[in-house]
């Protein structure tokens, strides 16, 4: 145990129709050793001493690499810090005394189950809408070595498959835009010969799809790639928007 | 290419967004070329002025390019209102704590609020200047043409006018510090080898031309 003293102003809302408020809780015995989400297991557990509604929120690996795990930490996506998790978000970041704000993802596409937990399924819808390769399962498989790829492109395809669709870009936008996510899974199969038959109809559907869900549109403010906690480029971005124009000019 | 060419897609809007904004920019070349000539303010220099104030409002392909002008002017104001209302309703409950410094300049994420003081300023601009060329009762010069310079150097012997242009060029500056390079990355052109370039390009653009703008009526305000 340790001997840090927090006040914390979290988001509590009771379920989808509550309106919702901040509200104060001090916390004690905390470690600077403790991640962000320990330090709320913590808060969670003297709660629940005193009988009190525990405060939901996602997680899951606590290693970086669900994507669960969210928080609108002091105005910041995943809290301070670059390129990491709020998982992998460290007490030590803070200082005894401090007032920590935490609340919810804001997104109309991501809607507040209860508390800091949001509903982030439209990210799936996005991905079910396109974000695959079509394979023949009938037995004659072929080679996936058979066809050669450069070194080059098949890293950043890789780059842009580190996303873990946890949605800080979306958190993190003043438009709430899902760019950054919709970009890097179009561009993870846009760079690779399996993913270019099906280039045309995957960027159309899944922009398609990303503006259904209710998402704002990209003023290219980079914020995303900043708080992105697996650094995806804004380079992705452009790559949609050339799949995008291309797919839109030629479309019969 | 239907309907979702032109409005039907967020990308489609940001598309258009970017080629009318880029018009505009190219604009502010020829705009600002023209306000240069003010800075000699002699009476031969006045009368060129006004002759060139006649050949911009006559000349046939000036003419039909200014058309297209007012089109950009109203389609980027229109799309930029467009698209910030849906931005607006893609968060409709805004943080408590928002720490927007630590990862975008001021001016990305205050576009609509900088255009709609464009816009503002482009009103009170266009009807002392555009409206009283066209439609206004000017005096002829001594060549016999309107005589537009005596207008100009009338609006910037007031003090509130030349503050309120010299404000509107700051405006301006922080609104094409983050649109110029920000047009080239919706229309997906970024590379790691120029996308540098084109942001020095966008900065020096951004600084120089609203400089270049606001001088001149400083420069006749002091020497009237």
């Amino acid at each position: 145990m340790g001997n840090m003293k927090l006040t914390l102003k979290i988001w509590r809302q009771s379920g989808p129709n509550d309106k919702g408020r901040m509200e104060t809780y001090p916390v004690h015995d905390v470690s600077e050793d403790m991640s962000f989400l320990e330090m709320l297991d913590v808060l969670n557990d003297q709660l629940v001493r005193k009988g009190k509604d525990p405060i939901a929120f996602d997680h899951d690996c606590r290693e970086g690499i669900c994507g669960m795990c969210s928080l609108f930490i002091n105005g910041e996506a995943h809290g301070p810090g670059r390129g990491i998790t709020t998982c992998q978000l460290h007490m030590r970041k803070f200082k005894d005394g401090d007032t920590i704000y935490v609340e919810p993802w804001r997104s109309t596409a991501f809607p507040v189950i209860k508390d800091l937990a949001t509903n982030r399924s439209a990210f799936d819808r996005i991905q079910a809408a396109g974000g695959f390769v079509s394979v023949n399962t009938s037995g004659n498989l072929v080679d996936g070595n058979a066809v050669p790829i450069p070194k080059h492109d098949a890293d950043k395809a890789f780059d842009a498959a580190t996303c873990i669709g946890c949605g800080a870009c979306v958190a993190t936008c003043p438009n709430g835009s899902a760019m950054l996510f919709t970009a890097a899974k179009v561009s993870q199969l846009a760079l690779l010969p399996q993913g270019r038959p099906e280039a045309k109809r995957r960027a159309l559907a899944m922009v398609e799809q990303m503006d259904k869900e209710g998402f704002g549109n990209c003023s290219n403010t980079g914020a995303c790639e900043v708080e992105c906690p697996k650094g995806i480029s804004l380079e992705h971005i452009a790559r949609l928007n050339r799949e995008y124009l291309a797919a839109t000019v030629t479309k019969e | 290419m239907a309907r979702s060419a032109i409005l039907g897609s967020s990308l489609a809007k940001k598309y258009w967004m970017a080629l009318t904004g880029l018009f505009l920019s190219v604009f502010l070349i020829a705009h600002l070329a023209g306000n240069l000539q003010l800075l000699d303010m002699s009476p031969e220099g006045q009368l060129k002025f006004n002759a060139y104030a006649k050949f911009m409002t006559t000349f046939p392909v000036v003419k039909a390019v200014s058309y297209l002008l007012y089109f950009s002017i109203l389609f980027h104001a229109f799309d930029g209102i467009l698209l910030a209302f849906q931005n607006r309703k893609a968060r409709p409950v805004r943080y408590a704590k928002e720490n927007a410094g630590a990862n975008r300049s001021w001016a990305s994420g205050n576009m609509a609020l900088l255009g709609t003081l464009i816009l503002v300023f482009l009103v009170i601009h266009m009807k002392r200047f555009w409206y009283e060329m066209h439609w206004g009762g000017l005096g002829l010069d001594a060549d016999g043409n309107k005589d537009l310079y005596a207008v100009v150097a009338a609006a910037f012997s007031e003090l509130w006018y030349v503050a309120l242009y010299v404000a509107s060029m700051a405006v301006l500056a922080f609104h094409l510090l983050h649109g110029f390079q920000s047009s080239f990355q919706s229309l997906g052109l970024n590379h790691p080898r120029y996308t540098p370039i084109i942001k020095s390009v966008g900065v020096f653009f951004g600084v120089v031309v609203p400089i270049l703008f606001a001088l001149i009526p400083v420069w006749m305000f002091v020497n009237r």
